[in-house]
């Protein structure tokens, strides 16, 4: 029970960046614009809030100014990606594999131009760990869930129900689904395709960034090259996991959170002890390739993802 | 679109891919005259500052190459047949454990050793991409995300068997092993100054040429291509189409398991453990898309892209960070994926509004 409690805060920490991310796949999704780049864009992310946050510290705001510069970052990377798959028509998943491809360059590059080495140099605090008043006074539940916690959890919690909200209740996300769905069906409605899926990618690419941010800043002390370590395809696995549904992505990424943290506490469990480490690190993948075969069949995510939109098509 | 030469757009994406690199460079306030004097000296071996001509440098550019070529006719492969092979990299990985556990389990003489340690490799990799052929075959599960997912399986089963399956005494290396399963040449390596390149040319060479022929000139290689191109109407002629993914993927897997054989047992002599992908599987996909899926265009690009990853340890002795080869390798991906959508666009101005089928990425290569 007590390892339990310790545990859970952990799988938060892990959870968060999927969480944010997966929601960014979301919404390029839903708009028909598959996105292998979130990977990548995390990594911009991930690069520009630790430079910042070197940067800038020990101003108390470092690490909030970095994170605004990552979600600047990530929209700005992901323009490359909405103009090459929705303006030129490119194949979505080759222009994501470039993008993730020149994320990995371009980020140790400039660390070797601002920094004269391979990584940035080293933040102090990052973003600290907040504890809410009163709450955290709950026996046993308030020292988990409202004690010691990154405020970034408390975000990616926030954005799961605006999502949602946004998605499913106001005009904006229903012209977004349409767009996913049946793409020629909404231009007939009035609506503007492009333009939806231009911001279903920027969206994606702000959050991916955020994701990045809220990963470097609370999981590490410096951006490396491994900073993300497939994480942006592991949210993207949560989406599909969770039926591209923002409470979906919640929960394929709380359980993906907390197998990360199972890696690190199975010495301490009993019954765990004798397996090897790295077969925990490899669970979540092989999790998500089961997952994907249970789920088969009922096909559930946007219809037209990944197609580029053709205006003459019935 | 058609009367167009095919090495046209690639061509231009290059240039424009290696201009993008430059333009990096020369604002980040480096020399554009040292990354090109780095990259000369990686293709030729001839250093002009100094005036000195160093035959090592061509041997590691062709060592540098040859895995890339395989994961390069690994990705086209899959491509050619309809499918998006992203895991070249898992499989090269599980080529490369197969290739060490026959290195250092079976005990043979120096050239049937060797041939089954390229057996071993071919048939590792053929199974870990035989799977997502399976899953998307019986199941309809997208093949990219199963990949992808199978590359982090097959790294970290790789460090786990490493240290418990073939005794790694530092946990980062094998036992080296038997020089009856390598691939050294002393006449290679002696020819190019000690470099590391050894026989590992010849699986390469034989593998262009057997790509060349299954997918051009084989029955059977025009079925997986029949099904890539339109399942459901080479389901009507009576293709077995699940089948035919699995195939497909399984010799995709193939060749990227022997990169691993090619690696694991030529450029090195021992198993290692990876803290990362070392990106074989990317390389592959912009060997593959720059070389038009065609034998001929997959050896070409792979001597291009060889040369960047060639260049990268001269460049970053110049001052220059060596990511200037991602960078342009990524430009050069994305020039070509814009290029295709641009073709589309003019191809279907010129049509009419009639719809046109979606050309597998990369399209098809002339002959």
């Amino acid at each position: 029970m007590n390892l339990l409690a310790t545990m859970i805060p952990i799988a938060l920490v892990y959870a968060t960046p999927i969480v944010i991310a997966a929601l960014g796949g979301l919404f390029s999704e839903r708009s028909g614009i598959v996105n292998i780049a979130l990977e990548g864009i995390m990594m911009v992310g991930a690069f520009s809030a630790a430079a910042v946050t070197v940067a800038l510290e020990p101003s108390p705001l470092a690490g909030w100014l970095g994170v605004l510069v990552a979600v600047v970052a990530g929209v700005t990377f992901s323009a490359l990606h909405a103009f090459a798959s929705i303006h030129l028509r490119a194949d979505q998943v080759v222009s994501g594999t470039a993008l993730n491809i020149l994320a990995g360059g371009l980020t140790v590059y400039l660390c070797q131009i601002f920094f004269d080495q391979q990584r940035t140099g080293a933040f102090a605090t990052g973003l600290a760990k907040v504890s809410i008043p009163g709450l955290a006074a709950i026996p046993a539940l308030g020292a988990v869930l409202f004690r010691n916690v990154y405020p970034t959890t408390y975000l990616a919690l926030g954005l799961v129900v605006i999502t949602w909200f946004v998605v499913y209740r106001m005009p904006l996300g229903l012209r977004l689904l349409a767009c996913g769905e049946h793409p020629q069906a909404a231009a007939s409605a009035g609506i503007d395709v492009l333009g939806m899926r231009y911001l279903g990618v920027l969206v994606s690419g702000g959050l991916a960034g955020l994701a990045g941010a809220a990963m470097v800043l609370t999981q590490d002390i410096q951006y490396t090259v491994g900073s993300v370590h497939g994480t942006g395809f592991i949210a993207l696995a949560c989406l599909i996991f969770g039926k591209w549904n923002p409470f979906g992505a919640l929960g394929a990424g709380l359980f993906f959170g907390l197998s990360q943290a199972l890696a690190i506490y199975a010495k301490d469990i009993p019954f765990l002890q004798a397996i090897p480490q790295d077969f925990f690190h490899l669970l979540p993948y092989a999790l998500t390739v089961v997952a994907l075969v249970v789920f088969s069949g009922k096909s559930v995510g946007p219809r037209a993802a990944g197609e580029p939109y053709d205006p003459g098509r019935r | 679109m058609n009367r167009r030469p095919a090495a046209l757009v690639p061509v231009i994406a290059i240039l424009s891919g290696f201009a993008l690199g430059a333009l990096v460079v020369i604002v980040t306030g480096r020399s554009t005259g040292d990354m090109f004097r780095a990259m000369l000296q990686g293709a030729t071996g001839v250093n002009l500052g100094a005036g000195t001509f160093n035959p090592r440098y061509l041997g590691e550019f062709l060592v540098q190459t040859m895995p890339i070529v395989l994961t390069g006719l690994a990705v086209g492969f899959a491509f050619r047949t309809g499918l998006f092979n992203i895991g070249a990299e898992g499989q090269l990985i599980a080529g490369s454990m197969a290739a060490i556990a026959v290195g250092l389990g079976v005990r043979a003489p120096a050239g049937v050793h060797v041939a089954l340690v390229l057996l071993a490799a071919m048939a590792a990799g053929g199974l870990w991409g035989a799977i997502p052929g399976v899953l998307k075959a019986r199941f309809n599960v997208h093949e990219v995300v199963v990949s992808i997912m199978l590359n982090y399986v097959a790294l970290h089963l790789n460090n786990w068997a490493i240290v418990e399956i073939f005794h790694s005494v530092d946990r980062i290396k094998t036992p080296v092993i038997p020089a009856s399963a390598l691939l050294r040449s002393d006449l290679l390596g002696g020819l190019t100054n000690g470099s590391r390149l050894g026989w590992g040319l010849l699986p390469v060479a034989l593998s262009l040429a057997a790509y060349w022929f299954l997918i051009e000139r084989t029955t059977f290689g025009f079925r997986l291509r029949a099904v890539g191109f339109n399942k459901e109407s080479a389901r009507y002629a009576g293709m077995k189409v699940e089948r035919s993914i699995v195939a497909a993927m399984a010799i995709s897997g193939a060749f990227a398991g022997l990169a691993g054989a090619v690696i694991t047992v030529g450029t090195f002599s021992f198993g290692r453990a990876l803290p990362a992908h070392e990106g074989y599987g990317f390389d592959g996909i912009a060997v593959a898309l720059v070389g038009g899926n065609g034998a001929l265009g997959i050896g070409l690009s792979g001597l291009l892209f060889g040369l960047l990853k060639a260049a990268q340890p001269l460049m970053q002795s110049q001052g220059i960070p060596k990511e200037i080869a991602s960078i342009i390798q990524a430009a050069i991906v994305l020039f070509i994926a814009m290029k295709l959508g641009i073709e589309h666009l003019l191809a279907r101005g010129r049509a009419g509004a009639a719809p046109s089928p979606r050309p597998a990425p990369g399209g098809e290569a002339d002959g």
